[in-house]
């Protein structure tokens, strides 16, 4: 199917900090449009700014590289999609993490971007791979949820459901919920609450 | 696993299927959108040719892009203008009741959905913001979605989702004095961490939340998604009840009866059982500020910013991040911290009471030289409220600007906003870098009533002070 995701190959780009949030990954004055486009230059803008090119995602040797390797609670905050929609237009495909706030790992999966998370140890250590050698080819296997980098496999983790919808490709859930429409119109009239209606 | 809890009961008579991911279909009871991050889920779906499948459990209203001062059509700012005409657009064309400006209900989604009777218990609620917790107050299984999510809610009313486990938070026991809603919940996240609710919905249980009016059920699930719990609930109670009752969209006459008796029946069981329980005592709870940038970077007001080798050391970069972002350091006492701006709003602590509890605090005495105060009303109705009670007058005469509903400067989408390094003391619920509109500005993290006397000293202080000179 088109939409099967089971792996994904590049270099990676680590990017260390606990609890980055998504304000910090797209500031507010970005959210003012009625689209998503544009957003990948204002992907962490201020945080680079404040580092004056020092920022992982300025250092040209991460130029490029679309594995995002980071640590715990990333992505908490604001359920802002347009902080995954700006990594993404960054061209960031996976992401791999100590752990994930759960919106964002939510607007991940309908966008088809697979967040695993592993060890904190693992995870150091792929920061570290990747930072001493940051041309490696590092491989999400989604499939078996492992990660590959040089001749190293290590374990990485993500929900059985979740992973089954990307592996299968229904990572985007649309068709498939709306597909169920009689059920869901069925579910609905057991609901007294939707048979009172809202009154006024 | 947890077993009869009302997550369990609300989530079971709520599902539709099993996915073949596995993942759980649930129908959305009530489904709130605002502007910004409504418009390109519209888009998505005119891009598929969908339609929305039930208008009518969709509600709309404009907050997070309003100007607080003049709001004047067409808005000075060209872009908040094209944000809220795509939504005005949308609504129509889909049927979809908007609510807004001038319309008397116009406010912060989650101020005007429980002030209008549409939360109610038993609900399973969904809007395109984190804070969508809030409604959890009323035994609802309330929890923020992203753009996509509002898409797939919009076109089947249900979303893809793995059921969450439960976790009781009981707390017991009388607040101290100068202890509001506010300081409860920034104790949790101070106690559990910013993480510790992930994967979890909150139940706040316990004689502390039982003894809570609504608004405070409010704050206190507002801010359950700052501990990483995507949701967080009270079960319905007799004061959920009697919030509840003659509200605009709430069960009239014989069905009321019927709601009530349904509404009961969700409580958790006695015996129910939990994934986990953390209990804590009132007693244990100070008037709380944050010091940091995450809301789990919380002090009593009489603490002082701990050392990072004092703290667990999974909390020691953020930390290290925080003393130099917030230019303090380890050993110096919060009290006495000198406050720029002073925000009174937000969907954390915008609503009546808790202009109410600031207004104590205000009333007969002066904002500090050279603070910039702003009390923003979180709606219409709350706004009305406040100035049919007074409370404007005071907060005028005391040197506070009284301002339009809106988000303002709890996220500066709008021209609310920290210039520079400023630093405020707000009641909103977020104080990471760069949240309140400037990239180096910087929050503290209090209680209305703590921020009103933040005001009037010009620093951080102790709200009992001023409580005990009354």
């Amino acid at each position: 199917m088109l939409n099967q995701i089971n792996k994904i190959s590049d270099r990676a780009l680590p990017l260390m900090g606990d609890d980055i949030d998504t304000d910090r990954i797209i500031p507010a004055r970005y959210l003012k449009a009625i689209t998503f486009d544009g957003l990948g230059e204002g992907a962490f803008i201020d945080d680079r700014k404040a580092l004056n090119g020092q920022h992982p995602f300025d250092l040209p040797q991460y130029q490029g590289a679309k594995v995002l390797i980071v640590n715990r609670n990333f992505g908490c905050g604001s359920s802002r999609e347009h902080a995954p929609q700006a990594l993404a237009k960054w061209g960031i495909r996976g992401i791999i993490g100590e752990s994930f706030a759960e919106i964002f790992f939510g607007n991940c999966v309908a966008m088809g971007i697979p967040c695993v998370t592993a060890e904190s140890a693992i995870v150091r250590q792929l920061q570290e791979l990747v930072t001493a050698d940051p041309q490696a080819l590092l491989t999400i296997d989604v499939e078996n949820l492992q990660v590959q980098i040089h001749d190293l496999t290590l374990p990485v983790f993500m929900g059985q459901g979740t992973k089954t919808a990307f592996v299968s490709g229904t990572w985007d859930a649309c068709g498939q919920l709306v597909a169920n429409a009689a059920q869901v119109t069925a579910v609905a009239s057991q609901l007294p609450y939707i048979a009172w209606g809202f009154a006024n | 696993m947890s077993k009869g809890t009302l997550f369990d009961k609300v989530w079971e008579i709520h599902t539709v299927g099993t996915l073949p991911s596995g993942l759980t279909q649930l129908f959305i009871g009530l489904h709130l959108i605002h502007e910004v991050t409504s418009p390109q889920a519209f888009a998505m779906l005119k891009e598929r040719g969908l339609k929305v499948l039930f208008p009518h459990r969709t509600v709309a209203t404009v907050d997070h892009i309003v100007p607080t001062d003049n709001q004047v059509r067409p808005f000075v700012d060209n872009m908040a203008e094209e944000m809220i005409r795509a939504l005005e657009k949308n609504c129509q064309e889909n049927d979809i009741t908007f609510y807004n400006i001038g319309s008397g209900n116009q406010g912060i989604v989650h101020v005007i959905a429980p002030e209008l009777g549409l939360t109610q218990p038993g609900m399973t609620i969904a809007c395109g913001d984190s804070h969508t917790s809030s409604h959890g107050a009323f035994g609802a299984i309330a929890f923020g979605i992203g753009t996509s999510q509002v898409r797939d809610v919009l076109a089947s009313q249900t979303l893809a989702l793995s059921k969450l486990k439960v976790r009781k938070i009981e707390v017991n026991g009388n607040l101290l004095p100068g202890v509001y809603a506010k300081d409860v919940i920034l104790h949790i996240i101070r106690t559990l961490g910013v993480k510790g609710g992930v994967g979890y919905a909150y139940e706040y249980a316990g004689t502390t939340f039982a003894q809570m009016n609504m608004e405070e059920r409010m704050t206190v699930c507002n801010m359950a998604i700052e501990g990483g719990a995507r949701c967080g609930y009270v079960n319905p109670d007799e004061i959920t009840y009697e919030y509840l009752k003659n509200k605009d969209f709430a069960p009239q006459g014989a069905t009321w009866e019927e709601a009530l008796e349904w509404w009961q029946s969700l409580r958790s069981d006695v015996d129910a059982e939990y994934d986990d329980v953390v209990v804590f005592n009132a007693e244990d709870i100070p008037p709380t500020v944050t010091w940091g940038i995450t809301p789990g970077q919380g002090i009593g007001v009489d603490e002082k910013v701990p050392a990072a080798q004092d703290l667990p050391e999974k909390d020691r970069f953020v930390a290290e991040e925080a003393y130099r972002y917030m230019d303090l350091y380890p050993g110096q006492p919060i009290q006495g911290t000198k406050i720029d701006v002073c925000f009174i709003g937000s969907c954390t602590n915008g609503r009546i009471s808790d202009l109410r509890e600031a207004a104590k605090i205000a009333q007969g005495r002066q904002v500090a030289p050279g603070m910039k105060a702003f009390v923003v009303p979180g709606s219409e109705r709350v706004k009305k409220q406040a100035e049919a009670e007074g409370l404007d007058q005071i907060f005028i005469q005391a040197g506070f600007e009284w301002r339009e509903p809106g988000c303002s400067m709890c996220l500066a989408m709008n021209p609310d906003k920290l210039q520079g390094r400023q630093i405020s003391a707000s009641s909103s619920n977020r104080n990471f870098k760069g949240r309140q509109g400037s990239a180096s500005g910087r929050t503290l993290l209090m209680s209305p009533a703590m921020v009103a006397t933040a005001a009037i000293k010009g620093q951080v202080a102790d709200v009992r002070e001023l409580l005990t000179a009354m």
